[in-house]
């Protein structure tokens, strides 16, 4: 049977407590055991750096201090949070019918890449007709990514986890080759790059914030992914298959659609990350478009258990941890694969305490 | 150095199927071993880049490449046990926790392995099968790793193992039905523990050899998706060791098209070419893999082909 593996714990579960004081329950379970597990987290993560040499305390004070302490460091986190969120999506969206997709990095790349080549052959427009085309250029380039995993997973049974990594692979090498080759700006010398966008072209910050649009287009995307899942008869029709596809057929829904076009919508969400990084951060598609936001992208939609809105502020925290990387380094002369080592144990975390749902008489409803 | 023109190609590619096809023989074999059991692990690509790590920094400390192959399996089975410990709790979900182990075994290499990106480490020694031949891209092509030819010796010796051991049977007993293993009395848990250790274990040696032999120094882009490429592999294979051996060599042809074609002045396309590896795993799933019918061979208990 299609879609019946890799199915998400309690991924899809919905509230069904009718009393306030049950869903105030099962609410506290959602809110609880990852808060809980983010604190065992804290703790090995604490013993590791300790083993490492560095005083865990004075560690998790400069994480936050490079998170949030300043105005500046506020900006910085920001600025990182913008991408997570889109590349989060890119997990959550396809993990409600049951699909578990880690390819975000992939479609972000591509997203980049084709958005960049948009705006070559856009040169001279006006840059609000400019950025768009990139806009949809990107979200085309990586919703067509993810949706050829989807594809494949619904039609071939082909693995979806295994084939969008793969397509990450491909994706990667496929920008090198044409920053290499065809859209190569004969100017950057050590670092292939298409030609830079142009200062006017770019896009701007929000007023008053210092920090790019992405940020706005992250949020929007989170509240947009919730409705869409959440009150909508798409979203129904989607949760179903990933609640039982075998029930959904019966119901008439059509599985390969719902497949298609949720997959669609979680690569274009990662595709209009690329964009941004492209137009906002970067200004040109480089390799510097592989930066793990992907890989990231997964954990966040995880600890999120999937819900888009969950997303938001899960994404906020390791947009902190990344931006604080630079300081640990200056500082406590820790390695930058210290972020990493942190992302993993709170991955594996975070997956054992699924084992924790339902266990707890006091977030059972009564009755 | 005699010019061999395209000849030069074909040789160079073959060579880099010996080399090159070593880490993925070891990875898919002991993926092939957990997937019999009726999990899979996809934290094997940590794995690998762990085994990389661990091995040049022993062989580093130690001088001797030998015992940095050993804490390379060592550090494999570390991980496997862990992957099996967390996996064994209900309701988790074994795929996502290979995702997991993928980000903390490369998290962990890489800042552990931090010290170890410049020195040289001794690496593993290779015996010269060349001897008989006066071409020098002949005598480098049969250059051959002790580690290939153990695993040359390990792929039957697991077929072996799975069809005629009292222990095989017992693994492909909990990788086909659970219940059944259960009702005849067989700790099913602790077998799939054991499984996922070893495969484990295979899979470190694996990465030691990217470190200790070939490209032959630890750096943080060593392995980019082997792990992964290796599990693609088995479904390729139908879980078979033998033919495993067979799809390895064949990978590691294709990662070596690139920079054989390099070497007779093709340039173009270089970076696609790094791609064909990626690409021919894919092409090879959508080939062999089936929406309407279970893969022959494939254990019932795995949740990636059910």
């Amino acid at each position: 049977m299609v879609n019946q593996t890799a199915r998400l714990p309690g991924a899809a579960a919905p509230p069904f407590g009718n009393l306030p004081l049950d869903a105030i329950r099962s609410a506290a379970e959602a809110v609880l055991i990852p808060v809980g597990a983010l604190l065992a987290t804290a703790v090995v993560f604490g013993i590791f750096v300790a083993l490492a040499g560095a005083d865990p305390f004075e560690t998790f004070e400069l994480m936050y201090r490079g998170a949030f302490g300043t105005w500046f460091s506020w900006q910085n986190t920001l600025q990182r949070t913008a991408p997570l969120l889109l590349t989060a999506l890119c997990v959550a969206l396809p993990a409600r019918l049951g699909l578990v997709i880690i390819g975000g990095e992939g479609a972000l790349v591509i997203g980049g890449l084709c958005s960049a080549a948009a705006g070559m052959a856009m040169a001279g427009a006006p840059p609000w007709l400019l950025l768009g085309v990139m806009a949809l250029a990107g979200m085309a380039a990586g919703g067509a990514w993810i949706a050829l995993a989807g594809a494949l997973r619904q039609f071939r049974g082909v693995n979806e986890t295994i084939s969008s990594l793969l397509l990450a692979y491909i994706a990667i090498a496929l920008m090198n080759h044409m920053v290499e080759g065809p859209l190569r700006d004969p100017a950057s010398l050590n670092k292939p790059s298409t030609p830079p966008l142009g200062e006017s072209f770019m896009i701007g910050s929000m007023p008053g914030l210092d920090v790019h649009w992405g940020l706005a287009f992250g949020l929007i995307a989170c509240v947009a992914a919730y409705v869409l899942m959440q009150r909508t008869t798409f979203g129904f029709g989607a949760r179903m298959v990933g609640g039982n596809v075998r029930a959904a057929r019966m119901a008439g829904l059509s599985v390969a659609k719902l497949t298609l076009v949720t997959c669609f919508l979680a690569g274009a969400a990662a595709g209009l990350a690329g964009m941004v990084e492209v137009a906002a951060v970067h200004g040109s598609a480089n390799a510097s478009l592989v930066a793990g936001y992907g890989y990231t992208g997964i954990l966040i939609a995880f600890i999120a258990r999937q819900n888009p809105l969950a997303v938001i502020p899960v994404a906020l925290m390791f947009g902190g941890i990344a931006a604080s990387g630079g300081l640990l380094q200056r500082r406590l002369d820790l390695p930058d694969a210290t972020i990493l080592v942190l992302q993993g144990i709170a991955f594996v975390m975070i997956l054992a305490s699924d084992t924790l749902y339902g266990r707890f008489r006091i977030f059972q409803p009564r009755g | 150095m005699e010019d061999l023109g395209w000849w030069g190609v074909a040789l160079a590619v073959l060579a880099g199927a010996i080399r090159v096809s070593t880490p993925f023989l070891f990875v898919s074999l002991g993926e092939l071993l957990t997937e019999k059991s009726g999990r899979i692990n996809l934290g094997l690509e940590g794995t690998l880049v762990m085994g990389a790590m661990s091995a040049y920094a022993v062989s580093y400390m130690t001088g001797s490449p030998w015992a940095g192959v050993l804490v390379a399996g060592l550090a494999g089975a570390l991980f496997g046990l862990l992957h099996a410990a967390i996996c064994s709790l209900p309701r988790v979900n074994d795929i996502a926790v290979g995702i997991a182990l993928m980000l903390l075994g490369t998290g962990l290499a890489f800042f552990l392995g931090k010290p170890f990106i410049q020195p040289q480490a001794p690496i593993l020694p290779a015996i010269d099968l060349g001897w008989w031949s006066d071409l020098p891209q002949v005598r480098s092509a049969l250059q051959i790793n002790v580690l290939f030819i153990l695993g040359l010796v390990l792929a039957p010796f697991l077929l072996w193992v799975l069809t005629n051991t009292r222990w095989g049977l017992i693994v492909r007993t909990v990788g086909d039905s659970a219940d059944a293993a259960r009702a005849m009395g067989y700790p099913v848990d602790l077998v799939r523990a054991a499984a996922t250790m070893a495969g484990g274990f295979l899979a470190g040696i694996g990465g030691s050899f990217l470190s200790l032999y070939y490209p032959g120094s630890w750096n943080e882009g060593l392995s980019s998706g082997q792990g992964l490429m290796a599990v693609a592999l088995v479904i390729f294979a139908r879980w078979h060791p033998i033919r495993c051996l067979g799809a390895a060599l064949l990978f590691g042809g294709a990662g070596a098209l690139g920079p054989a074609l390099q070497s007779v002045g093709v340039t173009q396309g270089y970076y696609l070419f790094n791609a064909a590896p990626y690409l021919l795993t894919l092409v090879i799933m959508i080939a062999t893999c089936s929406p309407t019918r279970t893969l022959a061979g494939a254990p019932g208990e795995l949740s990636i082909t059910k």
